[in-house]
């Protein structure tokens, strides 16, 4: 008994060996060529996955403002929409998603600053945004002044969250890994207000499941979203140069209203459309 | 190099790396109490306390720690309105370590366990024919012995435990360790890899000590037999 069961096992071994060899032997071959074709044709985007209204991943279609902007200039490039591949990249890592060249352009609510500009290049801006304040349909929040002994939402390290820490320390900031929890929380109640960019709030809005919420359409700061490309990138003068056409042919207008339908917000005009800034 | 180190001055990091000390401090406080009582109901000879300690220790141990701390604040605070302060910051912080020490209770029941049967038959035996009854000697006889030998299990309760504090950001406890980090990464990701090796190091510097400690201790209290 004993004599057959070690028998069965070493059976058992011996086919999971030869299962595992063939496996091995099989996948370098071709994923080597899934990658060669890859590069050769198609142009990789990072992209926000979980930002409705931006950049958001619904069952592998991507949707958004930032979407539809990169699908815009990569067709001036010269790609089609099904020779883009697209790739998620959070906030934290796309500096390195740049810099390892994992991705050849990011639209992912990249606002330009200066310390970034020491690590990646940036083309357009093609947004102008500014912190605001996402508030329920029947609350008397103004500004951010009004928000002293509130309690209030944003996501953990973002750059929305420091803004509030050390401009307005009377506040009760709550820090969430996203933005989604933020809002299933302020619509039970338990937050007053849930703070980033504009357009990221009116996403935000526009797409809420449960509760009635509106953008207060007060900013006080300014982001500039840009391209992020790789340092020494060449592709800045042609992405800048087709940002600038989508504005002109409406496009961008259009993709904007589209994205953020039913939400009472308007982008602040003084300063949108942007005009692009010289590439470096 | 210079870039670094004046980030040290910008971000609090020793602050910090104190929130998650003292998270693991007062949650290692109530989860040791729990985690006792959780110990002497299993080995106590009512079926049904049994029963119950059984079911705490299969229940939390088996729930992923982020699950326990997001409903910490998405259910309790979020849905709930439940608050344990005035403050909203000191209440969440409150609620982290409740969660914290409700889910490292049941390991701290197991180690005390381990220690009871470290602690031979014939002690509870004798116990019992000089008349004392369970509590007593559980409270005289048994625990005293038990607690020597599971100081070792009890210093992995407590290594585990300083690491899993920073998930307390699940439960919005706003400037531990891994929030500031985050923070770090967002804003200066150009020294990504010093600011990892940094918060890396530092749990190594708090987790080697009591690693030393406990196992000095584990030999220096063991119950000569």
């Amino acid at each position: 008994m004993r004599k057959t069961r070690y028998g069965a096992l070493a059976m058992a071994a011996a086919a999971a060996l030869t299962l595992s060899a063939c496996g091995g032997g099989g996948e370098p071959e071709s994923g080597g060529e899934g990658t060669g074709e890859a590069a050769a044709d198609s142009v990789r985007i990072g992209i926000k996955f979980d930002q409705p209204g931006l950049g958001f991943d619904e069952g592998g279609e991507y949707t958004g403002f930032d979407v539809d902007v990169a699908k815009y200039v990569a067709g001036e490039l010269g790609y089609s929409e099904d020779q883009i591949e697209w790739v998620e990249a959070p906030s934290a890592n796309r500096e390195n998603m740049l810099a390892n060249e994992q991705v050849d352009m990011i639209f992912a609510t990249y606002s330009i600053t200066d310390t970034r500009k020491e690590t990646v290049d940036f083309a357009g801006p093609y947004f102008i945004a500014g912190q605001d304040l996402l508030v329920p349909a029947d609350s008397d929040i103004s500004g951010p002044e009004d928000l002293e002994g509130k309690n209030l939402c944003s996501v953990t390290g973002s750059t929305s969250a420091t803004k509030i820490k050390e401009e307005y320390p009377g506040v009760n900031l709550v820090e969430q890994p996203g933005y989604a929890e933020c809002v299933s929380v302020m619509a039970s109640g338990a937050i007053d207000a849930v703070t980033t960019d504009d357009i990221i709030l009116a996403g935000l809005a526009a797409n809420a499941e449960s509760g009635d919420f509106k953008v207060v359409g007060n900013t006080f700061s300014e982001e500039r979203y840009g391209v992020g490309l790789t340092k020494g990138s060449e592709l800045c003068s042609d992405i800048n140069a087709a940002i600038e056409k989508m504005i002109e042919e409406g496009a961008w207008e259009e993709a904007l209203a589209n994205n953020l339908e039913g939400v009472d917000y308007e982008p602040n005009s003084e300063l949108n459309p942007p005009t692009p800034d010289d590439c470096v | 190099m210079e870039d670094y180190l004046s980030l040290l001055v910008e971000y609090d990091v020793l602050g910090a790396f104190w929130v998650n000390i003292q998270l693991t401090l007062w949650a290692g406080v109530w989860a040791l109490l729990l985690g006792t009582v959780l110990a002497l109901m299993r080995i106590s000879p009512i079926a049904s306390l049994q029963w119950l300690g059984a079911a705490y220790v299969n229940i939390f141990r088996n729930t992923p720690l982020t699950i326990i701390l997001a409903f910490g604040f998405l259910g309790l605070f979020g849905q709930l309105g439940f608050t344990l302060a005035e403050d909203l910051n000191v209440s969440l912080f409150r609620i982290a370590i409740l969660g914290l020490a409700i889910y490292h209770a049941a390991f701290v029941c197991e180690a005390i366990r381990s220690g009871v049967n470290t602690v031979p038959l014939g002690q509870a035996e004798a116990a019992r024919a000089i008349g004392l009854s369970f509590m007593p000697a559980a409270r005289l006889i048994i625990l005293p012995q038990a607690f020597r030998g599971a100081i070792a299990p009890l210093g992995n309760v407590l290594i585990a435990l300083i690491k899993n504090s920073t998930v307390a950001a699940a439960g919005s406890v706003a400037i531990e360790t891994s929030t500031v980090m985050k923070e770090m990464i967002e804003f200066r990701s150009d020294v990504i890899y010093p600011i990892f090796f940094t918060f890396a190091l530092g749990f190594v510097i708090l987790v080697i000590p009591i690693g030393l400690l406990t196992t000095w201790a584990s030999k220096k209290l063991a119950v000569a037999r």
